[in-house]
């Protein structure tokens, strides 16, 4: 009765959230007295989850299986929890794995929950936390089916070192000779991290003023190896894409550092951001209602406090690399 | 075509949120809902094929009788007629068993729902029902086409978007990017007489698992002070040594 994760990889490389769900599946394996074991499709590196607590990879090449495929992943994922005689799936709260999740779930007639933010809290019954309305709440869900799939929040579990010595195993199963939902085209920002898997954070909104002005976000994200975002005015407005817009129906945040510049702070805009650790605002109206939800403040105009504060991130890093 | 838009009711997303019966209920006191807005971009997508493409639009919910100022909007903003499955919405497998129920006897071509509702953000309905009845399904769709029996639609990715080729039958999860947040519609006068007179049939469900409950609730802790600085050094020194995030 093993656990089985699915971890995810891009160009033969485990994307960050594969060592976090790994960590989150060795703990789980834990709590139920069994071991946890990996299904890594087209990834070269299977032996790093090992660090991770993952006793076993099940290593699935397959060519067809570049780009991803949903419902051919939610096809090995369920043979491989066959195999294994598993009853718990550990995923990510990826746009992959939450594509692939409900697929799943109807599969195995196994309940699934998403958004978790700790381990469980016990595993009979199966009960655990998430995150519930837009992160302004958390619910305690109880699974009741006999396989449960578990999606976990980015950055909330966090990765555990539990080194164990990973076993690699061939895993192949015979596909549809076509997919029937098949991908023509990727358009993908290559190079820059991403709001979903960012430690840091740089967003901006209507307090810009205009487009024109998002040069200095971009050279304040550069100087931290952070993502931009934006608020929902801003994405409205089509100042930015829609893909930057986080909140309450854009996305999540879940990094260690958000850094909110001219955002006034709508409350669906903080429900949104309410996962990531640490909040700095910085606004030239301290009545601003993102003032009282964050950590640390500037009341200032970021057409001065953030050129400024570029400069001294660049001295600091100078100093400390 | 014949599409069934699939519709949530949820709280206005500036409400605040409380719990109630120990912490086991969500608190509706002074509560506004509306439809989920991953939905009404959907819905708004769906009257765009009726305009241009003359398909039917039906949009159907899972929930008592509550929800119904909610339906009548969905038929005031232009959808043809309304389903309500009669049951209390607990959890995303058994509704999604319950709708696939309403597309199976109403033999729909296309059902787009949003890609999560904003209350308990299960974002499990539209690809539980997609595979229950052996429909194609993209999920996080920001951009929809249909030519006959062809879709192109466009689904958001981490960091980009991706194309995907695929057909009818198919079961869209929806967002924003399928219509603009300018193109909403705001039902009209005539639009609210007309939805007076459409059918909204209750139904009743169908058995179905429920696979997971909700046994308690609770909120994220209060937020401490924050502290404010007054220069750029003071801030760069706090986040390296205080929060340890730089």
């Amino acid at each position: 009765m093993s656990v089985i994760v699915y971890t995810e990889s891009e160009n033969g490389k485990f994307k960050k959230n594969a060592f976090e769900v790994a960590s989150y599946a060795s703990e789980v394996a834990r709590q139920m007295g069994t071991t946890a074991t990996a299904v890594s499709i087209n990834c070269m590196e299977n032996a790093l989850l090992g660090t991770y607590g993952i006793s076993k990879v099940l290593n699935v090449q397959n060519e067809k299986l570049k780009p991803f495929n949903a419902k051919a992943a939610a096809e090995i994922v369920s043979k491989a929890l066959e195999a294994e005689g598993a009853s718990v799936v550990v995923i990510s709260s990826s746009s992959d794995a939450k594509y692939m999740a409900p697929l799943l779930s109807a599969r195995l007639k196994a309940g699934y929950v998403p958004n978790i933010v700790a381990a469980p809290e016990s595993t009979a019954p199966f009960k655990i936390k998430r995150t519930a309305f837009s992160n302004k709440g958390f619910a305690h869900t109880e699974i009741k089916t006999d396989i449960k799939i578990l999606g976990v929040s980015n950055n909330a579990f966090g990765t555990v070192e539990t080194p164990t010595d990973a076993s690699v195993e061939d895993f192949s199963i015979s596909l549809d000779a076509e997919f029937k939902t098949k991908s023509t085209d990727i358009d993908k920002v290559v190079g820059k991290a991403t709001i979903a898997d960012a430690d840091i954070v740089v967003s901006a909104g209507r307090g810009l003023k205009g487009p024109e002005n998002w040069g200095m976000i971009e050279d304040l994200a550069d100087v931290l190896g952070a993502a931009t975002a934006c608020s929902k005015p801003v994405s409205d407005l089509g100042w930015r894409p829609h893909g930057e817009h986080v909140g309450q129906t854009g996305k999540p945040v879940a990094s260690n550092l958000y850094i909110a510049i001219g955002i006034s702070g709508a409350i669906q805009h903080l429900a949104g951001v309410s996962s990531s650790k640490t909040k700095v605002v910085i606004n030239n109206d301290p009545e601003a209602p993102f003032f009282k939800a964050a950590d640390y403040g500037i009341v200032g105009d970021a057409f001065e406090v953030v050129p400024e504060l570029i400069e001294k991130l660049k001295e600091f890093k100078a100093q400390n690399s | 075509m014949k599409i069934l838009v699939c519709i949530s009711n949820v709280p206005d997303t500036t409400s605040k949120i409380n719990f109630t019966d120990g912490d086991t209920k969500f608190d509706t006191t002074g509560v506004q809902f509306v439809i989920n807005p991953n939905d009404e971009f959907g819905l708004t997508r769906a009257m765009w094929f009726k305009e241009k493409q003359g398909a039917t639009v039906h949009v159907a919910t899972v929930g008592d009788a509550s929800v119904e100022p909610t339906m009548r909007k969905a038929l005031a903003i232009g959808a043809d007629e309304a389903i309500r499955v009669n049951a209390v919405p607990t959890d995303g497998f058994f509704v999604a068993q319950q709708l696939a129920e309403v597309v199976k006897n109403g033999g729909y071509d296309l059902v787009i729902g949003g890609r999560e509702s904003i209350d308990y953000n299960g974002g499990m309905v539209p690809g539980i029902l997609a595979s229950l009845l052996d429909m194609n399904f993209v999920n996080t769709c920001i951009k929809l086409e249909i030519e006959g029996d062809n879709v192109t639609a466009v689904r958001e990715i981490d960091g980009g978007k991706e194309t995907l080729s695929t057909s009818l039958p198919l079961v869209v999860g929806g967002q924003k990017g399928l219509v603009e947040e300018s193109d909403l519609k705001i039902p009209n006068m005539r639009g609210i007489m007309m939805a007076r007179q459409k059918k909204l049939n209750v139904v009743e469900p169908v058995e179905g698992v429920k696979a997971t409950e909700d046994v308690k609730f609770d909120k994220p802790a209060p937020k401490g002070e924050i502290k404010l600085v007054e220069t750029v050094d003071e801030l760069v020194s706090l986040l390296h040594n205080e929060a340890k995030v730089i």
